[in-house]
C-alpha cells in the first residue's frame, strides 16, 4: 500500500491490528508519498492498494475507489484565542494574507502567524479546495511538512492559526468552529461541518486475495470502529 | 609480484569509485534540473520571487536570500566565537584544559542534525517568540543553531592553522616588548589568516548544505524576509520539505534548487582549497 501521508498512519494501525488477528498473513506493507504518489502507484501496480485523501481528477480515472473513512480538516489556534468561530470567508482572507491582525476580527490586538502545509500534502490540497476557492495562500504563512508539525508551531505561538486533521487535534491547540459548527464526529457525519474530505483506498480492478480481506476487515464494524477511535468519521 | 599489482589496481579502483559517484551524482543533478531551468530560463529561475510550483511558477529568490540571511547570520555568530576558542586553546588553555576541551568542540561534530533542530524548536524558537518578537520559528533562530554547528570545522582549522605559526613568531614579537595579546593579535593571528579564511569558507559550506535542522526552525515561509525575526525558506530546507510530494515539473525544479546548491558550494570549496593552498606555497 502506498499513498497519501495523511491515511497512511490510520492504513499502518489498521494493519497492525489485522495483522494480530490474522496472525498467520503476510505482512501489509504500507508506505506514504503523498495522494498523487499513492493513485500512480495503484496505476502502475507498484502498489495493491492506492491512499488517497482526495477525490480523483479527471485524467486519474480507471481505478476502482473506495471510501473508507471521512476526514474533517480543523482550523486551530492557540488555546488563548479569545476567538472561537470563523466564518469560511475570514478563513479564506486570513489564509491569503488580506486580515493581518487578530483585532481586525475582535480579537486580541496581535498579528496572525498564518501555518500552511507544502505544496503536494493531501491536506493543503483539501484546504485550497475547500477554503481557498483557487486563491494563493499568502507566501508569508510558515510551511511545515507534517500535521504535527503544524500543530506544534499553532500550540506554540498566541496569534497562530492553521488547519490539520480533525483526528490530530488535541488539547495543546483549539479547534474553531467554522460558520457557526463545531467540528466533531457528528457534525462531520451529518454533513453540517464543511471542511470535509474522502479517505480513499484505490484498486485496480477487483481486489483479490490479501488486498480483499484486508479491504473488507477495514469496512466492517470492527475496522471502522478503530478509525472511529482515531478522530475519523465512519462510512455508511 | 603479481599480488603486488592487483593490490595496486584494487586500490585505484576504490579511490575512482569514490570520484565515480560524485561525477554520477553531478551528472543525475544536472541532467534532472538542467531542463527546467532552460525551460524557466535562468534569469526567471533565480531572480523570480514567486514559488508556486502548482501554478507553474518556479522562482528561488526568496530562497537564495533565505539562505544568505541564514548563514551570514551563523557566520556573525559562529565565527568569533570559533576563532576565539581556537585562540584560547592553543595560545593560553594548559594543556589539561585543552585536552579537556578539543574533543568536547569535536563531539560537537558528531550530533545529529536533527537533535539540533529539536532543541531549537523547543528552546530557542519560543525564546525569540518571548523576549525579541515575530512568530518564533526565524531566520535568526537558524543562524544561531547553525552557528553552534559550524563550530567543529571553525575551531578545528583554526586551531591547526594558529598552531601551524613557527614559534620564532611568537618569540620573535615578544621578544621586542610585545605582550602576549599583541603577539596573538597582530603576529600570530594575521600569519594564520589563510588557514582561518579557509575554516570560515568550509564553516560556510556546512551552514548553507545543512537542511534537517534549518527545516525545523525557520519557519519555512516563502515572503522575501526583511528581518532576523522574519521566518525564511532556504535553498536545501525547501528542497527537503517539498521532495515527498514533488513529481514532474515540480520535481525537476527542486532538483534545479540542487543545481544552484551544488555551483555555490562548489565556488566555496574551490576558494577555499586555492586559499590554503596559498598559505602552504609561503
Amino acid at each position: 500500500m502506498a499513498g497519501s501521508t495523511s491515511v497512511e498512519p490510520f492504513a499502518g494501525l489498521l494493519a497492525e491490528r489485522y495483522r494480530a488477528e490474522h496472525p498467520q498473513s503476510p505482512p501489509i506493507n504500507v508506505q506514504g508519498g503523498g495522494s498523487s504518489a499513492g493513485i500512480q502507484a495503484a496505476q502502475s501496480g507498484s502498489a495493491e492498494i492506492g491512499m488517497s485523501s482526495r477525490w480523483l481528477k479527471e485524467e486519474e480515472r480507471g481505478l476502482e475507489t473506495i471510501l473508507i473513512a471521512w476526514d474533517a480538516i480543523a482550523i486551530i489556534v492557540h488555546p488563548s484565542n479569545p476567538l472561537s468561530d470563523l466564518t469560511l470567508n475570514q478563513v479564506g482572507e486570513i489564509f491569503a494574507g488580506r486580515i493581518e491582525n487578530w483585532a481586525s476580527l475582535g480579537g486580541s490586538d496581535r498579528p496572525i502567524t498564518v501555518v500552511t502545509r507544502e505544496e503536494g500534502s493531501g491536506t493543503r490540497g483539501a484546504f485550497e479546495e475547500l477554503v481557498m476557492g483557487g486563491e494563493r495562500i499568502t507566501p508569508a504563512a510558515l510551511r511545515q511538512d507534517s500535521n504535527g508539525a503544524v500543530r506544534v508551531i499553532v500550540a506554540g505561538d498566541p496569534g497562530a492559526i492553521g488547519y490539520i486533521s480533525l483526528g490530530i487535534v488535541d488539547e495543546r491547540v483549539k479547534p474553531l468552529s467554522i460558520e457557526g459548527v463545531s467540528p466533531s464526529q457528528e457534525t462531520v457525519a451529518s454533513e453540517a461541518y464543511g471542511l470535509v474530505r474522502p479517505f480513499l483506498f484505490l484498486v485496480r480492478g477487483e481486489p483479490q486475495g490479501l488486498a480483499k480481506d484486508f479491504i473488507d476487515y477495514v469496512l466492517s464494524p470492527s475496522g471502522q470502529e478503530i478509525l472511529e477511535e482515531e478522530g475519523l468519521v465512519r462510512v455508511e | 609480484m603479481v599480488r603486488e599489482r592487483i593490490i595496486r589496481y584494487l586500490l585505484l579502483l576504490v579511490a575512482f569509485s569514490a570520484l565515480g559517484s560524485l561525477a554520477l551524482i553531478t551528472l543525475f543533478i544536472f541532467k534532472e534540473g538542467l531542463p527546467l531551468i532552460v525551460k524557466v530560463g535562468l534569469w526567471r529561475f533565480i531572480f523570480g520571487s514567486d514559488w508556486s510550483p502548482s501554478r507553474g511558477s518556479f522562482g528561488i529568490l526568496s530562497m537564495i536570500i533565505g539562505s544568505l540571511w541564514v548563514t551570514t547570520g551563523a557566520l556573525i555568530f559562529g565565527v568569533p566565537l570559533g576563532v576565539t576558542v581556537a585562540i584560547f586553546t592553543t595560545e593560553f588553555a594548559p594543556p589539561a584544559l585543552t585536552a579537556a576541551v578539543r574533543p568536547l568542540v569535536q563531539l560537537l561534530a558528531g550530533i545529529p542534525s536533527v537533535i539540533y533542530g529539536f532543541v531549537g524548536l523547543t528552546v530557542l524558537v519560543p525564546g525569540i517568540q518571548r523576549y525579541l518578537g515575530g512568530p518564533g520559528p526565524s531566520a535568526l533562530a537558524g543562524a544561531m543553531v547553525l552557528a553552534i554547528m559550524i563550530l567543529p570545522t571553525i575551531v578545528s582549522i583554526s586551531e591547526d592553522s594558529i598552531r601551524a605559526v613557527p614559534r620564532e613568531y611568537r618569540d620573535g614579537a615578544l621578544a621586542l616588548g610585545a605582550t602576549q595579546w599583541q603577539t596573538i593579535w597582530r603576529v600570530v593571528v594575521p600569519a594564520a589568516r589563510s588557514g582561518i579564511m579557509t575554516s570560515v569558507i568550509l564553516g560556510m559550506g556546512r551552514a548553507i548544505g545543512e537542511t534537517m535542522a534549518v527545516i525545523m526552525v525557520v519557519g519555512n515561509a516563502l515572503a522575501i524576509p526583511f528581518s532576523p525575526l522574519q521566518s525564511v525558506t532556504t535553498l536545501t530546507s525547501n528542497i527537503g520539505l517539498e521532495m515527498a510530494y514533488a513529481t514532474g515539473d515540480h520535481r525537476r525544479a527542486l532538483f534545479a534548487t540542487g543545481v544552484v546548491l551544488f555551483v555555490i558550494i562548489m565556488a566555496l570549496s574551490m576558494s577555499a582549497s586555492a586559499m590554503s593552498r596559498r598559505s602552504t606555497r609561503r
